[in-house]
C-alpha cells in the first residue's frame, strides 16, 4: 500500500509536485476533522480538555487546517494542469519544489506553536511569533511573509509556463484569478487598534477569497476537469467559464456588502450587500446546470456515434465533481441566501446559522472538487486509462457527504433556536446566550452534529484508504 | 474556432469582454465605496468627543465617558449614546494614556485568541457570548451578579478581576479558561471592550437595551 504513495508513472515534474501537495493536503484534512471533533465534544462536555486544550485552540487549528489543506490542494491541482494546458513542462520547477518544502516546514512549525504555546502575552511579539488571533488568518506575521514568498514562487511557475506555452482560455482565467487571490492576502497583514478597520480589511481577504476568487478557481478547475474526465468540448467549456467569471465577480465582489452590515460601517452597505449577495447563487445554479448538461451531452453523443459504455474516464473524480456542482449551489448558494438579507441577518449574525453555512459551503464548494482532483492525480500517477468507483470510493463519498449534510442540518436547527430565543426573544446578552445554549433543543442539535461529525470521519478513513489503493487496483484490472 | 460565429451569444470574445467589463466595474465601485467607508470608520478625536460630534468609531478617550445603547426612533434601531464623563478605573485617562491602553487591549484580544470562542462585532466563534456590547451587559451592572461575585465595587474592576481569574468565577458549566491575562492586560481588555461598545453597529445586536431594562426590574432575563 505504501508503495502506491510513490508517484511511479508520472514523468511530468509539475504533476509530481502536485501529488506532493495533495499528500500534505489530505493529512491536514484529517487534522481538521479531529480538531472539529474535539471542539464539537466541548459543546456537549464543557470540562473536556478544559485548560489543557481549550475550545479556542481546537477551533483555531480546525479552521486553519481547513484553509491550509485547501490552499495545498489548490496549488496541487494547478501543478496537475499546467502542462496539460500549456503544453510545456512547468518553468522553474526546482524553485517550486524548494517552495513546497519551505512551506511545509513553516506550516508544521506554526501548527506545533498553535498546539503547544496556544496563547501569548499582549505584545507585538505574540502577533509576530505565535498567532494573530484573527479568525481564519491566524498565521503569525513571520509565517505570513513566508507564505507570500512561497506563493510568489508558485505564481512564477504558473505565469512563466503560461507565457512559454499555449495560452488557453482556462489558463488565462487561472493566471489572472491567481494574481488576485494571492494579492488579497496582503490585505490581512497589518495590525490596527480600530476593530472596525480591522474587520473591514479582514473581509477583503476572507470574502474576496471564498465568495469571489476561490469560486472562480473552482469554475476553472471544473472546466479543466470536464475536458479531461468526459472529453467535453473546449470551446463550450471556455465560453461557460467566461460567463461564470462574469456572474461570479459581478455578484461576489460587491456581495462583500453583506459583511459590512454590523461592524461599524455605514448603512448603505445594507442595500448593496443585500442586492449583490442575493445574486450570488445565480452563477452557482449555472455551474450546476453546466456540469450535468455537458455530461449528458457527451454521453448522448457517444451513444450517437454507436459507442457503448461510459464517457467518464474517472468515476470517483467525476462523482466528486458532480457533488461539487450541487454542493456549491446548496451550501454556498441556498444556505448563504438564507441569512444574507440584513433584515434576517441582524438576528442570525454570529449564531450557529453561520456555522451551518460555513460547513456546507466549504465542503460543497471546495472540499468536493479538490478531492475530485486528488482522484484525478491518482489516476495519472498510476497511468491508468479508466478508473471506476469501487466499494471504498462509494463509502467515502457517501459517508462524507451524508455526514456534512447531517452536521449542517443539526447546526441549522441549533442556529434557528439561537436566533429565536437568544436574539429575538432575549436580546443577545450574556444570560440570553447561555439560556439558549442550555435549552434541550440546542443540546440535541449539538449531539447530532457530533454524531454526524463521526460519520464524516469514518467516511474520511474510507477516502484515504481508497486514495492509497485505487490506483494500484485499477492498474491490475487494466493489465 | 475557424468557423464564423453564428450568434453573439456563443461568441467567446463577447463573453470574455463582458466578464472583464463587469468585473472591472464591480471592483471600481467597491474601491470607491471603500474610500468613503474608510473615512467614516476611522477613529474620531478627543475634540470630537468634547464637542459632542458623533463618530461611528469614537476616539480611545471615549473610555472616560458614560456609554448607553438607546433606541433611536428615526433609525429604527438602538444606537450608542455617549453621555457625561465618568471615571474609568478611578481616573480620567489622557489622550496618550487612553490610546496606549486601547492598543494594549486590542493586542491582548488577539494574543489571547478571544475571537476563537467569542464573537466580536458578531464575527468569530460561537462558543461564548458576543462581546460587541459586553460593556453594557446587565451581568456587570451594579444590580447584576458579577460585581458581588468578584467583590469589586465597579463594573470595570469586576470585569478585570474576572478576566484575570475566569475559572474562579464560573456562571455556567461552560467556563472561560485561565489565559494568563495580567492585571495590566486586563485593564487594557476592559478599555477595548468599553471602546467597542461605543461603535455604531447599525443596531446590532438588536433588543440588547430592551433586555437591560427588563433585567433591572427583574424581568424575564434575570433567571
Amino acid at each position: 500500500m505504501l508503495a502506491s504513495i510513490k508517484t511511479n508513472s508520472l514523468t511530468n515534474e509539475g504533476q509530481k509536485l502536485g501529488m506532493m501537495y495533495f499528500r500534505v493536503a489530505i493529512i491536514l484534512f484529517g487534522a481538521q476533522l479531529l480538531m472539529g471533533l474535539i471542539a464539537a465534544i466541548q459543546f456537549l462536555v464543557p470540562g473536556f480538555l478544559f485548560e489543557i486544550f481549550d475550545f479556542s485552540v481546537a477551533r483555531m487549528v480546525h479552521i486553519n487546517a481547513l484553509v491550509v489543506w485547501m490552499l495545498y490542494a489548490m496549488i496541487g491541482s494547478v501543478y496537475m494542469m499546467i502542462t496539460d494546458e500549456t503544453g510545456v513542462e512547468t518553468v522553474g520547477i526546482k524553485l517550486g519544489k524548494l517552495g513546497f518544502w519551505v512551506l511545509t516546514a513553516a506550516v508544521t512549525v506554526v501548527v506545533l506553536v498553535y498546539i503547544f504555546v496556544q496563547v501569548g502575552a499582549g505584545t507585538e511579539a505574540s502577533i509576530w511569533l505565535i498567532h494573530e488571533g484573527r479568525e481564519y488568518i491566524e498565521a503569525p506575521r513571520w509565517a505570513d511573509i513566508g507564505i507570500v514568498v512561497v506563493v510568489l514562487i508558485f505564481y512564477w511557475n504558473v505565469f512563466a509556463s503560461y507565457m512559454a506555452g499555449k495560452q488557453t482560455g482556462i489558463m488565462t482565467v487561472m493566471v489572472a484569478n491567481l494574481m488576485a487571490l494571492a494579492g488579497l492576502y496582503l490585505a490581512g497583514m497589518f495590525f490596527t487598534d480600530n476593530i472596525s478597520m480591522d474587520q473591514f480589511w479582514w473581509w477583503w481577504v476572507i470574502h474576496l477569497w471564498v465568495e469571489a476568487t476561490w469560486e472562480v478557481f473552482v469554475g476553472t478547475l471544473a472546466a479543466y476537469a470536464l475536458i479531461r474526465l468526459i472529453g467535453a468540448k473546449r470551446e463550450i467549456v471556455e465560453m461557460w467559464l467566461w460567463i461564470e467569471v462574469l456572474m461570479l465577480f459581478g455578484s461576489g465582489v460587491l456581495g462583500m456588502g453583506h459583511h459590512y452590515f454590523w461592524i461599524g460601517t455605514p448603512e448603505y452597505w445594507w442595500e448593496i450587500g443585500a442586492l449583490f449577495s442575493a445574486l450570488e447563487p445565480v452563477p452557482l445554479i449555472a455551474m450546476f446546470v453546466h456540469v450535468l448538461y455537458d455530461w449528458g451531452k457527451e454521453q448522448g453523443m457517444a451513444h450517437g456515434r454507436g459507442e457503448e459504455g461510459n464517457v467518464v474516464t474517472n468515476g470517483p473524480a467525476m462523482a466528486w465533481i458532480v457533488t461539487n456542482a450541487f454542493g456549491n449551489f446548496l451550501g454556498a448558494g441556498v444556505w448563504g441566501f438564507f441569512h444574507t438579507l440584513p433584515q434576517v441577518n441582524i438576528y442570525t449574525h454570529g449564531t450557529q446559522f453561520t456555522a451551518a453555512h460555513g460547513h456546507l459551503a466549504f465542503f460543497g464548494a471546495y472540499a468536493t472538487i479538490l478531492i475530485g482532483m486528488m482522484y484525478y492525480g491518482v489516476q495519472k500517477a498510476h497511468g491508468v486509462e479508466r478508473m471506476a468507483m469501487n466499494f471504498k470510493s462509494k463509502m467515502g463519498i457517501f459517508l462524507i457527504t451524508f455526514g456534512v449534510l447531517g452536521m449542517t442540518v443539526a447546526l441549522t436547527i441549533a442556529g434557528y433556536e439561537q436566533v429565536l430565543v437568544e436574539r429575538a426573544e432575549l436580546g443577545g446578552t450574556w444570560n440570553a446566550f447561555f439560556i439558549a445554549q442550555e435549552l434541550p433543543w440546542y443540546i440535541q442539535a449539538q449531539l447530532w452534529r457530533t454524531i454526524m461529525g463521526v460519520v464524516t470521519l469514518v467516511g474520511f478513513i474510507y477516502l484515504v484508504w481508497d486514495l492509497l489503493t485505487i490506483g494500484k487496483e485499477s492498474q491490475k484490472e487494466e493489465v | 474556432m475557424a468557423k464564423k460565429n453564428v450568434s453573439v451569444w456563443t461568441s467567446i470574445p463577447f463573453w470574455r469582454r463582458s466578464a472583464a467589463w463587469v468585473t472591472g466595474f464591480a471592483v471600481m465601485l467597491l474601491i470607491w465605496l471603500s474610500f468613503d467607508t474608510l473615512g467614516q470608520i476611522s477613529m474620531g478625536t478627543d475634540e470630537d468627543l468634547k464637542a459632542g460630534t458623533t463618530k461611528r468609531v469614537p476616539a480611545p478617550t471615549v473610555i472616560n465617558y458614560n456609554i448607553d445603547y438607546k433606541m433611536d426612533k428615526k433609525r429604527g434601531s438602538e444606537v450608542p449614546v455617549i453621555g457625561a464623563k465618568e471615571p474609568f478605573f478611578g481616573k480620567e485617562w489622557s489622550v496618550e494614556e487612553a490610546a496606549d491602553l486601547l492598543h494594549l487591549g486590542k493586542l491582548t484580544s488577539q494574543a489571547k485568541n478571544c475571537m476563537n470562542c467569542h464573537t466580536l462585532l458578531g464575527n468569530g466563534a460561537y462558543f461564548a457570548p458576543d462581546l460587541t456590547k459586553s460593556w453594557l451587559d446587565p451581568m456587570w451592572s451594579a444590580t447584576g451578579p458579577m460585581q458581588a461575585m468578584t467583590g469589586k465595587p465597579t463594573k470595570e474592576e469586576a470585569m478585570a478581576e474576572f478576566l484575570i481569574n475566569p475559572s474562579q468565577y464560573p456562571t455556567h458549566a461552560r467556563m472561560m479558561p485561565n489565559l494568563g491575562i495580567t492585571a495590566e492586560e486586563a485593564v487594557g481588555l476592559v478599555a477595548f471592550l468599553k471602546h467597542m461598545s461605543s461603535i455604531d453597529t447599525n443596531g446590532f445586536p438588536r433588543n440588547f437595551s430592551k433586555t437591560v431594562d427588563q433585567f433591572k426590574v427583574g424581568g424575564t432575563n434575570a433567571r
